[in-house]
């Protein structure tokens, strides 16, 4: 490899500089104000400040409420990132085999991305909305009674699908994209030996689309912990109960709902951690299974 | 484009017609009225500001009540603070506990030299917001307080007469309704505040100690220690499994349960007014709520929800000269008759009420004095006079949950009411560290 060199001294300081400061604006100093606000007692005009230390950590992990939260979050996580990726490569699957109209379709299940979570949250909750939504009303005719504003697990299917739904159109793109790289040789090869769909499917197509897999993986499960507040707030608040009260939502609603600043910021160095740890196991060990 | 246009085109007309105009001070006015209601509150600004030519006040809607009160705090944090802005009912005692950052009416007034009288407002709005001296914090503005609204039409079919004025009635007027095939009999919202906050102030009990925190912020919840209170919220869990109360959500979302046609009746804020008389289509009501005849014989008073209006520190004399006359326009009984009967809100003074009997308001809409009758029914207790508990937006949350899986049926109410006190406590806490 050809080794770069800089005549002037200064100059690739300046190059990376852009970089370094995107990087220390909008990660490094909020993050470190995070750190810093998780040690405080404020009330809500910041007029009276008072150093806790660990006070408002422990005071999470003595609180049943939180710990249950972990594992609202994780089944949730689970289930959009598990609904959303299947769907996905059905979908994309079926595209890729369609030749007429194809842009047509790919557009129609690109747009959900378009939309805003909150926006989605709200689509969604006016559908199943158990008095006037019409899919309440087919779940009804079909014998089963809906209410999320009674049944957790009701609830829990509510978030799960408005979430994945806009994903869905995100991992079609890849998915896609995925399956197109995947040289026709190789498929035609398998045909020709007499492999039918299925089979080339799952030991030509599914291996070969596994990074993408991977990387989809990531990026959904960071989607579940990190962006999915507004979806949560729109359609169900966090309840009934506690039953959809996931972690970020918490972190939102502790600060801008309960003006709880301190504990807010102690729940997202604790979803900071969780995220570098997420990340850092989904790289060492699912990625070995990855072949690239 | 049309817009920027037009924007420019004012600025320069006012800067080359101009120089009285130039001297007008602005004054920010942060509320959280969306829709026509926000209309009126520019209309109303448009009034003062036509009224006289020194001040200029500018509303601003800044989204939800929840909103609207945490971007002040935020501007505020930031020294970008507006002069006025609506918080509601729940945000009190934060605001209040705010020393240095909230200018209290009282003062304003009196700073601003100008005669204004307290008393002018109605006793249960006026105490809400006022210190054990009965000293005005803030201006009241939209109050209202939950009634009872009836579906006349359904109630007929059932052949029930009279609308349930008492418990017992409601679930006797739940069988009837059952009898002809109708399954749901009641529904309520914003539950803390109606079935909690308010049935403790109507029956007379108190909702915590220390006068439901009015007298201090060493206080504690004593929801859980009103036998009533716990025997009332499992007889209405347990009716959830016919049908005759069914849970719609936690602020105004059952309202549809009502407009639909679903549930017979509903329990919630008297603002809904507008809103139902658009959608429902049967013959409707609203009386007064009705009555734990196991607590007491007679009802005291409800209390209010709503908001207030506000003053931030941070700004000039001369501009708090304008805060305190915009003050007093509002306070016209003719400005707050028409907002009164135009919004759905409670009349908050003595003489904007008199005015709208005077103008016959209450015979072309019947049953719109219900929440003022309600309200002023007697001279509020220190059980009934409203609440001030720190951290209350987070201590409906917490009661809201545990009511939820109390009509999921996962807890006995007695269990729910004593969770939510502790929880609550602990926020109380929490607050009285923060604030002491």
């Amino acid at each position: 490899m050809k080794k770069v060199t800089f005549r002037h001294r200064w100059l690739p300081y300046l190059l990376v500089a852009p970089q370094i400061a995107i990087t220390l604006v909008f990660f490094i100093w909020p993050a470190s104000q995070a750190l810093y606000q998780s040690v405080l007692r404020q009330d809500a005009f910041g007029l009276k400040t008072e150093f806790v230390g660990l006070a408002n950590f422990a005071k999470l992990f003595n609180d049943p409420l939180y710990l249950e939260s972990f594992v609202t979050t994780v089944t949730y996580s689970a289930m959009v990132a598990g609904l959303s990726m299947g769907v996905a490569l059905v979908l994309a699957v079926m595209a890729d085999r369609v030749v007429r109209q194809a842009t047509t379709y790919r557009t129609l299940l690109i747009w959900p991305y378009a939309v805003a979570p909150a926006v989605a949250g709200v689509l969604w909750w006016f559908l199943f909305n158990p008095t006037v939504g019409i899919a309440a009303y087919a779940l009804d005719a079909m014998g089963y009674d809906w209410n999320h504003y009674q049944d957790g697990g009701d609830a829990m299917m509510l978030i799960v699908i408005a979430a994945a739904w806009r994903q869905v159109s995100y991992n079609f793109l890849f998915f896609l994209a995925g399956l197109q790289a995947i040289p026709r040789s190789l498929t035609e090869a398998a045909a020709i030996d007499g492999a039918g769909p299925l089979k080339r499917f799952w030991t030509i197509q599914l291996p070969l689309l596994s990074p993408t897999a991977f990387f989809l993986l990531v990026v959904n499960v960071v989607y579940a912990f990190f962006e999915t507040f507004g979806i949560v707030h729109a359609t169900t608040s966090g309840g009934p109960g506690n039953d959809t009260v996931i972690l970020v939502y918490k972190v939102w609603r502790d600060a801008f709902e309960g003006l709880n600043l301190g504990s807010s910021a102690a729940q997202s160095v604790i979803l900071m951690g969780i995220v570098i740890a997420l990340t850092a196991i989904q790289f060492r060990y699912i990625e070995r299974k990855v072949e690239y | 484009m049309k817009q920027t246009f037009s924007a420019t085109a004012i600025a320069a007309l006012m800067a080359l017609g101009a120089s009285p105009v130039a001297a007008q001070t602005e004054i920010q006015f942060w509320h959280a009225m969306g829709g026509a209601l926000g209309e009126k509150v520019e209309e109303i600004a448009t009034g003062f500001n036509e009224s006289q030519d020194e001040f200029k006040v500018v509303p601003i809607y800044k989204g939800n009540y929840t909103e609207t009160m945490t971007a002040a705090i935020a501007a505020f944090r930031a020294g970008e603070q507006p002069h006025i802005v609506q918080v509601f009912e729940v945000g009190t005692a934060t605001m209040m506990a705010a020393e240095g950052a909230v200018k209290p009416v009282h003062a304003l007034m009196e700073d601003a030299d100008i005669d204004w009288n307290a008393d002018a407002y109605l006793p249960a709005v006026r105490s809400y917001y006022s210190t054990p001296e009965g000293e005005l914090l803030s201006l009241p503005f939209n109050s209202s307080t939950p009634v009872l609204w009836y579906n006349a039409d359904l109630l007929e079919q059932a052949g029930i007469e009279e609308v349930p004025s008492t418990w017992d009635e409601m679930f006797a007027a739940g069988e009837a309704l059952q009898q002809i095939g109708h399954d749901c009999a009641f529904s309520f919202g914003w539950q803390s505040w109606v079935m909690i906050e308010n049935y403790l102030a109507w029956h007379n009990e108190p909702i915590g100690t220390k006068q439901n925190g009015f007298a201090g912020l060493d206080t504690e919840l004593v929801i859980d220690e009103s036998e009533s209170l716990t025997n009332l919220l499992q007889r209405i869990a347990d009716s959830t499994e016919d049908g005759t109360f069914e849970y719609g959500g936690r602020r105004g979302d059952s309202l549809s349960l009502f407009t639909s046609g679903e549930c017979a009746m509903w329990m919630n804020s008297s603002a809904y007014y507008a809103s139902i008389k658009d959608q429902a289509e049967f013959a409707f009501g609203q009386t007064m709520l009705p009555l734990n005849t196991e607590a007491a014989e007679e009802p005291q008073n409800s209390i209010i929800g709503g908001a207030t209006l506000w003053v931030l520190e941070g700004h000039d004399d001369s501009e708090y000269q304008g805060v305190a006359e915009f003050f007093d326009y509002m306070s016209r009984p003719e400005v707050q008759a028409d907002w009164h009967q135009s919004s759905g809100y409670v009349p908050i003074t003595t003489a904007a009420y008199e005015l709208s009997k005077e103008q016959g308001f209450y015979k072309e809409e019947p049953g719109t004095d219900t929440a003022i009758k309600q309200l002023s029914l007697n001279e509020p207790t220190a059980n009934s006079r409203g609440l001030r508990f720190g951290n209350f937006v987070q201590i409906r949350d917490i009661i809201n949950e545990e009511l939820e899986d109390l009509w999921a049926g996962n807890q006995s109410a007695a269990e729910a009411l004593e969770n939510a006190a502790d929880r609550g406590n602990d926020l109380l806490r929490e607050f009285e560290d923060a604030n002491s």
